[in-house]
């Protein structure tokens, strides 16, 4: 078996991504329509969003079946970006906090 | 005398943290059983990955920060057909299209490898048909929220103004590389279809025989645009 076959995976897997993708998405898609609100939304929101994601990384894009050194090189780096957005967030809090009292609301 | 070939993935640890720790201290090429294309293209994408990152960021620390109330996207986004308001109707369709697409773009990939040229490249232009109409789409809304809404990068009338900014920066990112990935599609597909990789021909800028690890590596890209959009449906538009 030569390296450069490259993925060879049913067409049944596919199929069964897409038809769960559509679901999700319909699924999300709901959480406006049926307008729920606070952090029920925001849950259901997140979780769709990162079945989603998952779904097309590890088997659209193949991710599930390569090597761990390349699963690493790509998916480990990005969680540097949580750092950012925890930051990112207090200082978003803070210029809130701050405009609340010069602007006097 | 058993002679071991440098960089034969057979030589190494198949699953677990070994082969993580084999691969990266093979001293030779890490990424075994995987082509450079596709290994840039990866690497590419991982930096991609921090430029809307850094958008999305961005968009939260002003919505965050922002003491005038934020403009309601339920609202804004939605369209009134035979009378009946929908809300976020045609981002929805824009979602389902762009998870089409990715659909159609899986299995290419797949007939491709099985080296059905035809079918290969018929499902490529499909995907990029999708893609196309999803460009579209994002016209009409753009022009829609431009011409009716009066949403301007500066102000809009239904709240805060940094709803215009980060609403046309983050989309309009998005899609150029919608745009950009049809134009490649074509490409791919034109060459696929005409058999220049079934018969090795040479590429025309870098004079190399291409193979159908090169459909792969384009489906990595459209797949990562088609990820990118649930990022985007989730935090700006359900938010």
């Amino acid at each position: 078996m030569a390296s450069s076959e490259g993925q060879q995976h049913p067409i049944s897997v596919y199929l069964w991504i897409w038809g769960l993708l559509f679901v999700l998405s319909a699924l999300s898609y709901m959480v406006d329509y049926f307008q729920f609100q606070g952090y029920l939304r925001w849950t259901l929101i997140i979780v769709f969003m990162l079945l989603k994601a998952g779904l097309i990384v590890s088997i659209f894009m193949h991710m599930a079946w390569e090597r761990l050194a390349l699963s690493y090189a790509i998916l480990v780096p990005p969680l540097c970006l949580l750092v950012l957005i925890a930051l990112m967030s207090m200082e978003g809090d803070h210029t809130f906090f701050t405009r609340g009292v010069y602007f006097g609301k | 005398m058993s002679t071991q070939v440098p960089g034969n993935p057979e030589d190494f640890p198949n699953d677990g943290l070994e082969s993580l720790v084999a691969d990266w201290a093979s001293d030779q090429k890490t990424f075994k059983n995987v082509s450079w294309g596709k290994a840039m293209m990866w690497i590419f994408l991982l930096s991609d990955t921090f430029i809307f990152t850094s958008f999305l960021t961005g968009y939260m620390t002003v919505r965050m920060s922002t003491t005038v109330p934020w403009p309601n996207s339920s609202e804004v986004f939605a369209l009134t057909i035979a009378g009946n308001h929908i809300p976020l109707l045609l981002i929805a369709i824009m979602t389902f299209i762009l998870i089409s697409s990715s659909g159609t773009m899986a299995m290419a990939v797949k007939f491709g490898y099985e080296k059905n040229r035809k079918v290969c490249g018929i499902l490529m232009l499909i995907t990029a048909a999708f893609g196309a109409s999803f460009v579209g789409m994002q016209i009409f809304e753009w022009t829609k929220l431009i011409v009716e809404e009066g949403v301007r990068p500066w102000g809009n009338p239904m709240g805060a103004a940094q709803f215009g900014s980060t609403f046309f920066m983050i989309t309009g990112f998005h899609g150029v590389h919608v745009s950009i990935g049809v134009i490649f599609l074509v490409i791919v597909a034109v060459k696929v279809l005409r058999g220049s990789i079934e018969l090795g021909r040479p590429g025309f800028l870098t004079g190399r025989k291409g193979n159908y690890g090169m459909v792969e590596t384009m489906g990595l890209y459209w797949h990562f645009v088609d990820l990118v959009w649930v990022f985007i449906f989730a935090f700006f538009y359900l938010w």
